[in-house]
Protein backbone atom coordinates (compact mmCIF):
# COMPACT_ATOMS: atom_id res chain seq x y z
CA UNK A 1 0.00 0.00 0.00
CA UNK A 2 1.47 3.33 -1.09
CA UNK A 3 1.93 6.00 1.54
CA UNK A 4 0.59 9.53 1.16
CA UNK A 5 0.91 12.84 2.97
CA UNK A 6 -1.94 15.31 3.36
CA UNK A 7 -0.41 17.59 0.71
CA UNK A 8 -0.47 14.80 -1.88
CA UNK A 9 -4.25 14.91 -1.51
CA UNK A 10 -4.89 18.64 -0.90
CA UNK A 11 -2.37 19.96 -3.39
CA UNK A 12 -0.28 20.69 -5.26
CA UNK A 13 -1.04 24.32 -6.01
CA UNK A 14 -0.79 24.43 -9.78
CA UNK A 15 -1.88 26.11 -12.96
CA UNK A 16 -4.53 24.02 -14.73
CA UNK A 17 -6.01 22.37 -16.54
CA UNK A 18 -4.08 19.11 -16.27
CA UNK A 19 -1.41 17.75 -13.96
CA UNK A 20 0.11 15.66 -16.76
CA UNK A 21 -0.42 17.97 -19.76
CA UNK A 22 0.23 21.30 -17.99
CA UNK A 23 2.14 20.86 -14.71
CA UNK A 24 4.24 17.94 -16.02
CA UNK A 25 4.90 19.79 -19.28
CA UNK A 26 6.15 22.81 -17.30
CA UNK A 27 8.52 20.56 -15.35
CA UNK A 28 9.98 19.05 -18.54
CA UNK A 29 10.59 22.57 -19.89
CA UNK A 30 12.18 23.64 -16.59
CA UNK A 31 14.61 20.72 -16.63
CA UNK A 32 15.60 21.54 -20.22
CA UNK A 33 16.11 25.20 -19.30
CA UNK A 34 18.23 24.26 -16.29
CA UNK A 35 20.36 21.88 -18.33
CA UNK A 36 20.91 24.55 -21.00
CA UNK A 37 21.84 27.15 -18.38
CA UNK A 38 21.47 30.91 -18.69
CA UNK A 39 21.54 32.89 -21.89
CA UNK A 40 18.91 30.95 -23.85
CA UNK A 41 18.38 32.49 -27.30
CA UNK A 42 16.19 29.98 -29.10
CA UNK A 43 13.94 27.09 -28.12
CA UNK A 44 12.25 24.63 -30.46
CA UNK A 45 9.71 22.26 -28.94
CA UNK A 46 8.23 19.17 -30.58
CA UNK A 47 5.23 17.55 -28.94
CA UNK A 48 4.37 13.87 -29.46
CA UNK A 49 1.45 11.55 -28.78
CA UNK A 50 -1.29 12.91 -26.58
CA UNK A 51 0.83 16.04 -26.02
CA UNK A 52 0.44 16.68 -29.78
CA UNK A 53 -3.26 15.86 -30.10
CA UNK A 54 -4.66 17.45 -26.92
CA UNK A 55 -1.73 19.74 -26.11
CA UNK A 56 -3.17 22.93 -27.59
CA UNK A 57 -6.35 22.60 -25.49
CA UNK A 58 -4.32 21.91 -22.36
CA UNK A 59 -1.87 24.76 -22.91
CA UNK A 60 0.97 22.20 -23.14
CA UNK A 61 2.84 24.40 -25.64
CA UNK A 62 2.72 27.42 -23.30
CA UNK A 63 3.58 25.26 -20.28
CA UNK A 64 6.76 23.86 -21.87
CA UNK A 65 7.91 27.31 -23.01
CA UNK A 66 7.20 28.89 -19.61
CA UNK A 67 9.15 26.04 -18.00
CA UNK A 68 12.15 26.63 -20.28
CA UNK A 69 12.03 30.27 -19.15
CA UNK A 70 12.20 29.13 -15.52
CA UNK A 71 8.54 29.16 -14.41
CA UNK A 72 7.31 26.68 -11.79
CA UNK A 73 4.06 24.71 -12.40
CA UNK A 74 2.11 27.09 -10.10
CA UNK A 75 3.28 30.29 -11.79
CA UNK A 76 0.21 32.27 -12.92
CA UNK A 77 2.23 33.64 -15.86
CA UNK A 78 2.10 30.24 -17.61
CA UNK A 79 -0.76 31.33 -19.82
CA UNK A 80 1.31 34.31 -21.03
CA UNK A 81 4.36 32.18 -21.91
CA UNK A 82 4.64 33.49 -25.47
CA UNK A 83 4.71 37.07 -24.15
CA UNK A 84 7.33 36.10 -21.55
CA UNK A 85 9.49 34.63 -24.31
CA UNK A 86 9.21 37.84 -26.32
CA UNK A 87 10.17 39.93 -23.28
CA UNK A 88 13.14 37.65 -22.56
CA UNK A 89 14.12 37.89 -26.23
CA UNK A 90 13.93 34.12 -26.71
CA UNK A 91 12.81 32.92 -30.13
CA UNK A 92 10.39 30.00 -29.74
CA UNK A 93 8.75 27.54 -32.09
CA UNK A 94 6.35 24.67 -31.47
CA UNK A 95 5.67 21.74 -33.72
CA UNK A 96 3.37 18.76 -33.40
CA UNK A 97 4.50 15.33 -34.51
CA UNK A 98 2.45 12.25 -35.25
CA UNK A 99 5.51 10.01 -35.09
CA UNK A 100 5.30 7.35 -32.37
CA UNK A 101 7.12 7.96 -29.08
CA UNK A 102 7.91 5.64 -26.16
CA UNK A 103 5.49 7.46 -23.89
CA UNK A 104 2.27 9.16 -25.10
CA UNK A 105 3.06 12.46 -23.34
CA UNK A 106 6.48 13.31 -24.73
CA UNK A 107 8.21 16.61 -25.50
CA UNK A 108 11.54 17.02 -27.28
CA UNK A 109 13.27 20.34 -26.73
CA UNK A 110 16.16 21.88 -28.58
CA UNK A 111 17.73 24.96 -27.01
CA UNK A 112 20.32 27.26 -28.56
CA UNK A 113 22.37 29.44 -26.22
CA UNK A 114 23.94 32.83 -26.90
CA UNK A 115 27.37 31.24 -27.42
CA UNK A 116 25.96 28.87 -30.05
CA UNK A 117 25.86 25.84 -27.72
CA UNK A 118 22.99 23.46 -28.42
CA UNK A 119 21.14 21.42 -25.80
CA UNK A 120 18.74 18.59 -26.55
CA UNK A 121 16.37 17.24 -23.90
CA UNK A 122 13.53 14.74 -24.21
CA UNK A 123 11.08 14.16 -21.40
CA UNK A 124 7.81 12.39 -20.73
CA UNK A 125 4.99 13.35 -18.40
CA UNK A 126 4.19 10.08 -16.65
CA UNK A 127 1.12 11.02 -14.60
CA UNK A 128 0.09 13.23 -11.70
CA UNK A 129 2.59 15.90 -12.75
CA UNK A 130 5.61 13.59 -12.40
CA UNK A 131 8.10 13.48 -15.24
CA UNK A 132 10.91 11.36 -16.59
CA UNK A 133 13.78 12.90 -18.54
CA UNK A 134 14.80 10.28 -21.09
CA UNK A 135 17.45 12.00 -23.21
CA UNK A 136 20.06 14.68 -22.66
CA UNK A 137 22.27 15.71 -25.60
CA UNK A 138 21.91 12.38 -27.35
CA UNK A 139 22.51 10.27 -24.24
CA UNK A 140 19.70 7.98 -23.14
CA UNK A 141 19.11 8.67 -19.45
CA UNK A 142 16.32 8.28 -16.94
CA UNK A 143 15.67 10.63 -14.03
CA UNK A 144 12.69 12.35 -12.45
CA UNK A 145 14.11 15.74 -11.49
CA UNK A 146 12.63 15.34 -8.01
CA UNK A 147 16.14 15.15 -6.52
CA UNK A 148 19.27 17.18 -7.21
CA UNK A 149 20.69 15.36 -10.21
CA UNK A 150 24.27 15.03 -11.36
CA UNK A 151 24.96 13.96 -14.94
CA UNK A 152 28.51 12.81 -15.55
CA UNK A 153 29.58 12.03 -19.09
CA UNK A 154 32.66 9.85 -19.34
CA UNK A 155 34.54 7.21 -21.30
CA UNK A 156 33.46 3.74 -20.27
CA UNK A 157 36.35 2.10 -18.39
CA UNK A 158 36.88 0.38 -15.01
CA UNK A 159 37.04 2.56 -11.93
CA UNK A 160 35.31 5.75 -13.12
CA UNK A 161 32.19 5.18 -11.01
CA UNK A 162 34.39 4.54 -8.00
CA UNK A 163 36.30 7.79 -8.52
CA UNK A 164 33.14 9.88 -8.84
CA UNK A 165 31.34 8.33 -5.89
CA UNK A 166 34.49 8.60 -3.76
CA UNK A 167 34.48 12.37 -4.26
CA UNK A 168 30.78 12.51 -3.38
CA UNK A 169 31.38 10.49 -0.22
CA UNK A 170 34.29 12.73 0.82
CA UNK A 171 31.95 15.70 0.37
CA UNK A 172 29.33 13.96 2.50
CA UNK A 173 26.82 13.83 -0.36
CA UNK A 174 24.47 10.86 -0.12
CA UNK A 175 23.44 9.08 -3.32
CA UNK A 176 19.71 8.35 -3.49
CA UNK A 177 19.57 6.70 -6.94
CA UNK A 178 22.18 6.00 -9.56
CA UNK A 179 22.14 4.59 -13.07
CA UNK A 180 24.84 4.18 -15.71
CA UNK A 181 24.17 4.25 -19.44
CA UNK A 182 26.51 3.72 -22.37
CA UNK A 183 26.42 3.71 -26.14
CA UNK A 184 28.77 0.71 -26.43
CA UNK A 185 31.51 -1.04 -24.46
CA UNK A 186 34.51 1.28 -23.84
CA UNK A 187 32.84 4.23 -25.54
CA UNK A 188 30.78 7.27 -24.57
CA UNK A 189 28.93 6.63 -21.30
CA UNK A 190 26.94 8.57 -18.77
CA UNK A 191 26.12 8.33 -15.06
CA UNK A 192 22.97 9.84 -13.67
CA UNK A 193 23.27 10.31 -9.93
CA UNK A 194 20.34 11.59 -7.89
CA UNK A 195 21.48 12.89 -4.51
CA UNK A 196 19.84 13.96 -1.25
CA UNK A 197 21.72 17.28 -1.15
CA UNK A 198 22.72 19.48 -4.12
CA UNK A 199 26.13 19.15 -5.73
CA UNK A 200 27.77 22.57 -6.06
CA UNK A 201 30.10 23.94 -8.76
CA UNK A 202 33.20 23.29 -6.68
CA UNK A 203 32.41 19.57 -6.40
CA UNK A 204 31.62 19.40 -10.13
CA UNK A 205 35.02 20.93 -10.82
CA UNK A 206 36.68 18.42 -8.45
CA UNK A 207 35.13 15.56 -10.41
CA UNK A 208 36.32 17.05 -13.70
CA UNK A 209 39.85 17.64 -12.35
CA UNK A 210 40.36 14.30 -10.62
CA UNK A 211 38.59 11.84 -12.90
CA UNK A 212 40.45 11.80 -16.17
CA UNK A 213 37.89 9.75 -18.16
CA UNK A 214 35.16 12.29 -17.30
CA UNK A 215 34.37 14.62 -20.18
CA UNK A 216 31.44 16.63 -18.86
CA UNK A 217 29.74 17.25 -15.50
CA UNK A 218 26.32 18.81 -15.14
CA UNK A 219 24.51 19.48 -11.87
CA UNK A 220 20.79 20.16 -12.09
CA UNK B 1 4.19 1.54 14.53
CA UNK B 2 3.64 5.24 14.90
CA UNK B 3 0.90 6.62 17.10
CA UNK B 4 -1.37 8.13 14.47
CA UNK B 5 -1.01 5.71 11.56
CA UNK B 6 -4.27 4.57 10.00
CA UNK B 7 -5.07 2.64 6.86
CA UNK B 8 -8.84 2.36 7.03
CA UNK B 9 -11.82 4.39 8.13
CA UNK B 10 -12.30 2.02 11.06
CA UNK B 11 -8.72 2.59 12.27
CA UNK B 12 -9.20 6.34 11.87
CA UNK B 13 -12.40 6.27 13.93
CA UNK B 14 -10.78 4.24 16.67
CA UNK B 15 -7.94 6.80 16.89
CA UNK B 16 -10.59 9.55 17.15
CA UNK B 17 -12.46 7.69 19.89
CA UNK B 18 -9.35 6.63 21.80
CA UNK B 19 -7.90 10.15 21.94
CA UNK B 20 -11.14 12.16 21.94
CA UNK B 21 -9.98 13.81 18.73
CA UNK B 22 -11.69 14.96 15.54
CA UNK B 23 -10.65 13.55 12.15
CA UNK B 24 -8.77 16.78 11.39
CA UNK B 25 -6.88 16.51 14.72
CA UNK B 26 -5.77 12.96 13.91
CA UNK B 27 -4.80 13.86 10.34
CA UNK B 28 -2.74 16.83 11.53
CA UNK B 29 -1.01 14.69 14.15
CA UNK B 30 -0.32 11.99 11.56
CA UNK B 31 1.16 14.54 9.13
CA UNK B 32 3.42 15.97 11.86
CA UNK B 33 4.61 12.45 12.66
CA UNK B 34 5.20 11.34 9.07
CA UNK B 35 6.80 14.54 7.78
CA UNK B 36 8.67 15.31 11.02
CA UNK B 37 7.56 18.93 10.68
CA UNK B 38 6.11 21.18 13.36
CA UNK B 39 2.35 21.55 13.27
CA UNK B 40 2.70 25.35 12.73
CA UNK B 41 4.61 24.68 9.50
CA UNK B 42 1.97 22.21 8.36
CA UNK B 43 -0.82 24.65 9.17
CA UNK B 44 0.86 27.50 7.32
CA UNK B 45 1.38 25.28 4.27
CA UNK B 46 -2.34 24.46 4.35
CA UNK B 47 -3.15 28.16 4.76
CA UNK B 48 -1.36 28.75 1.43
CA UNK B 49 -3.62 26.18 -0.21
CA UNK B 50 -6.66 27.88 1.33
CA UNK B 51 -5.59 31.27 -0.07
CA UNK B 52 -5.17 29.90 -3.60
CA UNK B 53 -8.60 28.24 -3.28
CA UNK B 54 -10.20 31.51 -2.16
CA UNK B 55 -8.63 33.46 -5.04
CA UNK B 56 -9.70 30.84 -7.57
CA UNK B 57 -13.37 31.07 -6.51
CA UNK B 58 -13.32 34.86 -6.89
CA UNK B 59 -11.49 34.76 -10.21
CA UNK B 60 -13.92 32.25 -11.68
CA UNK B 61 -17.00 34.23 -10.70
CA UNK B 62 -15.95 37.33 -12.65
CA UNK B 63 -17.35 35.59 -15.74
CA UNK B 64 -14.49 36.89 -17.87
CA UNK B 65 -12.54 33.67 -18.33
CA UNK B 66 -12.45 31.52 -21.44
CA UNK B 67 -10.82 28.10 -21.48
CA UNK B 68 -7.63 27.58 -23.47
CA UNK B 69 -9.60 25.66 -26.10
CA UNK B 70 -12.32 28.32 -26.20
CA UNK B 71 -14.98 25.67 -25.54
CA UNK B 72 -16.06 26.75 -22.06
CA UNK B 73 -16.16 29.66 -19.63
CA UNK B 74 -18.65 32.05 -18.06
CA UNK B 75 -21.18 29.46 -16.88
CA UNK B 76 -20.36 29.87 -13.19
CA UNK B 77 -21.21 33.57 -13.39
CA UNK B 78 -24.51 32.80 -15.15
CA UNK B 79 -25.47 30.34 -12.43
CA UNK B 80 -24.44 32.74 -9.65
CA UNK B 81 -26.65 35.44 -11.17
CA UNK B 82 -29.60 33.05 -11.07
CA UNK B 83 -28.78 32.04 -7.49
CA UNK B 84 -29.08 35.70 -6.50
CA UNK B 85 -32.51 36.07 -8.19
CA UNK B 86 -34.57 32.92 -8.01
CA UNK B 87 -33.78 29.24 -8.17
CA UNK B 88 -35.25 25.80 -7.84
CA UNK B 89 -32.44 24.34 -5.77
CA UNK B 90 -32.23 27.19 -3.26
CA UNK B 91 -29.82 30.10 -3.37
CA UNK B 92 -27.37 28.66 -0.80
CA UNK B 93 -26.97 25.36 -2.63
CA UNK B 94 -26.75 27.09 -5.97
CA UNK B 95 -24.12 29.55 -4.74
CA UNK B 96 -21.91 26.65 -3.62
CA UNK B 97 -22.50 24.86 -6.92
CA UNK B 98 -21.65 28.01 -8.92
CA UNK B 99 -18.51 28.55 -6.84
CA UNK B 100 -17.37 25.00 -7.57
CA UNK B 101 -17.91 25.53 -11.28
CA UNK B 102 -16.00 28.80 -10.99
CA UNK B 103 -12.85 27.03 -9.83
CA UNK B 104 -13.23 24.35 -12.51
CA UNK B 105 -13.46 27.14 -15.11
CA UNK B 106 -10.35 28.81 -13.69
CA UNK B 107 -8.58 25.47 -14.05
CA UNK B 108 -9.66 25.15 -17.70
CA UNK B 109 -8.39 28.68 -18.44
CA UNK B 110 -4.84 27.98 -17.20
CA UNK B 111 -5.55 29.70 -13.91
CA UNK B 112 -4.07 28.71 -10.56
CA UNK B 113 -5.94 26.13 -8.47
CA UNK B 114 -5.24 23.56 -5.76
CA UNK B 115 -5.60 19.95 -6.90
CA UNK B 116 -8.16 18.55 -4.43
CA UNK B 117 -7.64 15.70 -4.96
CA UNK B 118 -7.02 16.32 -8.70
CA UNK B 119 -7.05 19.37 -10.98
CA UNK B 120 -10.15 18.06 -12.76
CA UNK B 121 -12.10 17.89 -9.48
CA UNK B 122 -10.54 20.98 -7.92
CA UNK B 123 -13.78 23.01 -7.67
CA UNK B 124 -15.82 20.94 -5.24
CA UNK B 125 -13.99 21.51 -1.93
CA UNK B 126 -13.41 25.27 -2.25
CA UNK B 127 -16.90 25.81 -3.68
CA UNK B 128 -18.79 24.30 -0.75
CA UNK B 129 -16.33 25.38 1.96
CA UNK B 130 -16.31 29.08 1.16
CA UNK B 131 -20.05 29.29 0.56
CA UNK B 132 -20.80 27.66 3.93
CA UNK B 133 -18.07 29.69 5.65
CA UNK B 134 -19.90 32.83 4.56
CA UNK B 135 -23.16 31.61 6.06
CA UNK B 136 -21.92 30.00 9.27
CA UNK B 137 -19.00 32.33 10.00
CA UNK B 138 -16.32 29.63 9.83
CA UNK B 139 -12.87 31.11 10.42
CA UNK B 140 -9.82 30.36 8.27
CA UNK B 141 -8.59 28.16 11.11
CA UNK B 142 -11.77 26.11 10.91
CA UNK B 143 -11.57 25.90 7.12
CA UNK B 144 -8.00 24.64 7.42
CA UNK B 145 -9.24 21.93 9.77
CA UNK B 146 -11.84 21.08 7.14
CA UNK B 147 -9.07 20.62 4.59
CA UNK B 148 -7.29 18.18 6.91
CA UNK B 149 -10.51 16.20 7.35
CA UNK B 150 -10.97 16.17 3.58
CA UNK B 151 -7.33 15.12 3.23
CA UNK B 152 -7.88 12.15 5.55
CA UNK B 153 -10.82 10.88 3.49
CA UNK B 154 -8.94 11.44 0.21
CA UNK B 155 -5.92 9.62 1.58
CA UNK B 156 -8.01 6.61 2.59
CA UNK B 157 -9.48 6.47 -0.92
CA UNK B 158 -6.01 6.83 -2.48
CA UNK B 159 -4.68 3.98 -0.32
CA UNK B 160 -7.60 1.61 -0.78
CA UNK B 161 -8.98 2.54 -4.22
CA UNK B 162 -7.78 5.35 -6.53
CA UNK B 163 -8.06 9.10 -7.10
CA UNK B 164 -7.23 8.92 -10.79
CA UNK B 165 -9.79 9.07 -13.58
CA UNK B 166 -7.55 6.90 -15.75
CA UNK B 167 -7.68 4.15 -13.12
CA UNK B 168 -11.10 4.53 -11.56
CA UNK B 169 -13.24 6.78 -13.75
CA UNK B 170 -14.85 10.04 -12.66
CA UNK B 171 -16.10 8.45 -9.44
CA UNK B 172 -12.43 8.44 -8.39
CA UNK B 173 -12.07 12.17 -9.08
CA UNK B 174 -15.28 14.16 -8.52
CA UNK B 175 -16.69 11.30 -6.41
CA UNK B 176 -13.70 11.37 -4.09
CA UNK B 177 -13.77 15.16 -3.96
CA UNK B 178 -17.45 15.07 -2.99
CA UNK B 179 -16.77 12.47 -0.28
CA UNK B 180 -13.88 14.57 1.04
CA UNK B 181 -15.99 17.73 1.05
CA UNK B 182 -18.95 15.97 2.67
CA UNK B 183 -16.76 14.79 5.56
CA UNK B 184 -15.27 18.27 6.00
CA UNK B 185 -18.71 19.95 6.03
CA UNK B 186 -19.99 17.42 8.55
CA UNK B 187 -17.12 17.94 10.97
CA UNK B 188 -17.27 21.75 10.63
CA UNK B 189 -21.02 21.59 11.35
CA UNK B 190 -20.36 19.81 14.64
CA UNK B 191 -20.90 16.25 13.44
CA UNK B 192 -19.03 13.34 15.02
CA UNK B 193 -16.16 11.55 13.24
CA UNK B 194 -18.59 8.65 12.59
CA UNK B 195 -21.05 11.05 10.95
CA UNK B 196 -18.25 12.56 8.84
CA UNK B 197 -17.36 9.15 7.39
CA UNK B 198 -21.05 8.35 6.96
CA UNK B 199 -21.36 11.51 4.86
CA UNK B 200 -18.35 10.41 2.79
CA UNK B 201 -19.85 6.93 2.32
CA UNK B 202 -23.17 8.40 1.16
CA UNK B 203 -21.42 10.74 -1.30
CA UNK B 204 -19.55 7.79 -2.83
CA UNK B 205 -22.74 5.75 -3.05
CA UNK B 206 -24.43 8.56 -4.97
CA UNK B 207 -21.94 8.55 -7.84
CA UNK B 208 -20.59 4.99 -7.78
CA UNK B 209 -19.65 3.99 -11.31
CA UNK B 210 -19.49 7.47 -12.84
CA UNK B 211 -17.30 7.28 -15.94
CA UNK B 212 -14.51 9.61 -17.08
CA UNK B 213 -15.28 10.64 -20.68
CA UNK B 214 -13.74 14.04 -21.42
CA UNK B 215 -14.63 15.48 -24.82
CA UNK B 216 -11.46 15.78 -26.94
CA UNK B 217 -9.51 14.66 -23.86
CA UNK B 218 -9.83 18.13 -22.32
CA UNK B 219 -10.65 18.84 -18.67
CA UNK B 220 -13.78 20.80 -19.62
CA UNK B 221 -16.84 18.90 -20.82
CA UNK B 222 -18.31 17.22 -18.81
CA UNK B 223 -15.78 17.92 -16.00
CA UNK B 224 -16.93 21.46 -15.14
CA UNK B 225 -20.57 20.43 -14.73
CA UNK B 226 -19.53 17.37 -12.74
CA UNK B 227 -17.82 19.69 -10.29
CA UNK B 228 -21.22 21.36 -9.95
CA UNK B 229 -22.91 18.04 -9.28
CA UNK B 230 -20.13 17.05 -6.87
CA UNK B 231 -20.76 20.16 -4.78
CA UNK B 232 -24.48 19.39 -4.54
CA UNK B 233 -23.67 15.76 -3.71
CA UNK B 234 -21.35 16.87 -0.88
CA UNK B 235 -23.92 19.23 0.65
CA UNK B 236 -26.74 16.70 0.52
CA UNK B 237 -24.61 13.82 1.83
CA UNK B 238 -23.43 15.98 4.75
CA UNK B 239 -26.98 17.08 5.57
CA UNK B 240 -28.15 13.46 5.51
CA UNK B 241 -25.42 12.37 7.92
CA UNK B 242 -26.07 15.36 10.20
CA UNK B 243 -29.77 14.52 10.20
CA UNK B 244 -28.85 11.19 11.76
CA UNK B 245 -29.25 9.06 8.63
CA UNK B 246 -26.87 6.10 8.63
CA UNK B 247 -25.10 4.49 5.71
CA UNK B 248 -26.10 0.84 5.64
CA UNK B 249 -22.80 0.10 3.91
CA UNK B 250 -19.84 1.39 5.97
CA UNK B 251 -17.30 3.84 4.49
CA UNK B 252 -14.49 1.26 4.14
CA UNK B 253 -16.74 -1.11 2.22
CA UNK B 254 -17.88 1.71 -0.07
CA UNK B 255 -14.23 2.49 -0.84
CA UNK B 256 -13.63 -1.20 -1.67
CA UNK B 257 -16.72 -1.15 -3.88
CA UNK B 258 -15.39 1.93 -5.63
CA UNK B 259 -12.11 0.15 -6.32
CA UNK B 260 -13.87 -2.94 -7.71
CA UNK B 261 -16.25 -0.87 -9.83
CA UNK B 262 -13.35 1.25 -11.14
CA UNK B 263 -11.56 -1.87 -12.31
CA UNK B 264 -14.62 -3.12 -14.13
CA UNK B 265 -15.17 0.16 -16.02
CA UNK B 266 -14.07 -0.26 -19.64
CA UNK B 267 -10.82 1.54 -20.50
CA UNK B 268 -12.85 3.46 -23.11
CA UNK B 269 -14.54 5.19 -20.17
CA UNK B 270 -11.43 5.94 -18.13
CA UNK B 271 -10.01 9.24 -19.39
CA UNK B 272 -9.15 7.93 -22.85
CA UNK B 273 -11.77 10.10 -24.60
CA UNK B 274 -13.08 7.05 -26.47
CA UNK B 275 -16.50 6.64 -24.84
CA UNK B 276 -19.42 8.44 -23.24
CA UNK B 277 -19.65 12.18 -23.93
CA UNK B 278 -16.42 12.02 -25.95
CA UNK B 279 -17.86 9.40 -28.32
CA UNK B 280 -21.03 11.32 -29.19
CA UNK B 281 -21.30 12.83 -32.68
CA UNK B 282 -20.74 16.31 -31.23
CA UNK B 283 -17.90 15.12 -29.03
CA UNK B 284 -16.14 13.54 -31.99
CA UNK B 285 -16.60 16.65 -34.14
CA UNK B 286 -15.04 18.83 -31.42
CA UNK B 287 -12.13 16.38 -31.18
CA UNK B 288 -11.65 16.60 -34.98
CA UNK B 289 -11.56 20.39 -34.91
CA UNK B 290 -9.09 20.45 -32.01
CA UNK B 291 -6.77 18.16 -33.93
CA UNK B 292 -6.93 20.46 -36.96
CA UNK B 293 -5.91 23.41 -34.81
CA UNK B 294 -3.10 21.55 -33.08
CA UNK B 295 -1.29 18.46 -34.19
CA UNK B 296 -1.78 18.26 -37.94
Amino acid sequence: MQSYGVFDIIGPRMVGPSSSHTAGATRIGRMAGKIAGNDIKKASVTLYGSFATTGPGHGTDKAVIAGILGCEPDDPRLRYAMLLAKEADVEVSISYSDEPSDHPNTARIEIESGDGKKTFVTGASVGGGSILITEVNGMDVEFSGEYPTLIVRHNDQPGVINMVTLILSKENINVAFMRVFRHAKRSDACMVIETDTPVNDRVCQLIKDWCEPVTEVMAI
Amino acid sequence: MRGYTFKSGEELLSLCRGNSMTISDVMRAREAEESERASEAINSEMQKNLEVMRTSVGEGLTGELKSVSGLTGGDAALLMARAERVSLSGSETLRAVASSMAVAEVNASMGRIVAAPTAGASGILPGVLFECAGRFGWSDGELISGLFTAGAVGMLIAMNASLSGAEGGCQAETGSAAAMAAAALTELSGGTPEQALTAAAIAIKNILGLVCDPVAGLVECPCIKRNALGAANALIAADMALAGIKSLIPFDEMVSAMRAVGRSISPDLRETARGGCAATATGKEIMRQMKLEGGE
